[in-house]
């Protein structure tokens, strides 16, 4: 038998299996990798969202233990749903959930936690988006875990589920000091 | 004649461009610069588009930063390895020569290789001395 007649249609076959490998992964491609994870957090001072004083880096910091940055804005429609999933995470898991305001305004920003549920410790308010770009935030929502050593572990990117603080979040805590 | 006009018309008819005027260096030289490395750097939303040509938020928030970063003393260089540092080698146009990147480099060199090879072979087999 001739194997060699065989030969485009095994390279068929290689095409088929290059192409099919990330459609079945079901990977978007609009999901970018972070360059961040591994980095140390960014350090920053922002006015906090709500009244006056500011919200820092250190600020967050201060306790030693891991804790989440949710980055959001009030014209954010995924934002919606996430405060419910982020106050449930931090209430199972003691953990501390900080936001930051990407160019939002106050008003709007302070009608939408009372509306949608503020589970943020402190909210800082990056009118410019400059902050986000230090860490690398390319659209809102996405969510940072960040060690307590101040140490960038995981981002995610689009709107937080309960599936992903089980599956994803949970696991990732536990192993992060 | 109306033909003439329409491409006479779009002769001198320049596109629009997604840098805004507000946005622009005064000095001309930095602005080039600017410019330069703006068209090296991949807008993040948008993916097909450089940041130069894309009229995305975040680019123009880039755009903004670039040109902050050049007045400030950096050199062209660091300005990109300054946005390489927080958004990964996807943000560069032009992917880094590294172990990662090797086979995306070589594949057209590794191509033009196989194909001299089967152009070879093929000549050889030609009955030798005739047309």
């Amino acid at each position: 038998m001739n194997l060699r007649a065989f030969l485009p249609f095994g390279i068929f076959i290689c095409m088929v299996g290059l192409f099919a490998v990330p459609l079945l992964q079901g990977k978007d491609p609009a999901i970018l990798p972070s360059a961040m994870i591994g980095k140390k957090m960014p350090s920053f001072t922002l006015p906090v969202a709500a009244g006056a004083g500011q919200l820092s880096g250190a600020d967050m910091l201060q306790d030693n233990k891991p804790f989440l940055v949710n980055f959001f804005a009030s014209w954010c429609a995924t934002c919606r749903g996430e405060q419910q999933v982020l106050a449930a995470f931090a209430q199972k898991t003691g953990v501390a959930v900080y936001g930051i305001d990407y160019k939002d305004t106050k008003k709007d920003v302070a009608a939408w936690l009372d509306r949608h549920g503020n589970p943020f410790r402190a909210t800082g308010f990056d009118v410019e988006g400059r902050v986000a770009i230090d860490f690398g935030v390319y659209g809102v929502p996405e969510t940072f875990l960040v060690g307590g050593d101040g140490v960038i572990r995981y981002k995610h990117v689009g709107a937080l589920t309960q599936a992903d603080m089980d599956s994803v979040f949970g696991p990732l805590l536990e192993k992060t000091k | 004649m109306k033909a003439l006009t329409v491409i006479l018309l779009l002769l001198v008819s320049c596109p629009a461009f997604a840098v805004l005027p507000d946005e622009m260096l005064k000095d001309p030289v930095m602005e080039t610069r600017a410019r330069d490395i703006s068209k090296q750097l991949r807008c993040l939303v948008c993916q097909g588009e450089d940041i130069d040509e894309s009229n995305a938020g975040l680019a123009g928030d880039i755009r903004r930063l670039v040109r902050e970063r050049l007045t400030a003393g950096d050199s062209d260089a660091a300005v990109l390895a300054f946005v390489q540092e927080r958004y990964g080698d996807y943000v560069l146009m032009k992917p880094p020569v590294k172990p990662a990147t090797w086979l995306l480099w070589g594949a057209p060199l590794l191509v033009l290789l196989a194909g001299l090879a089967i152009a070879l072979r093929y000549i050889r087999r030609l009955p030798k001395g005739g047309e």
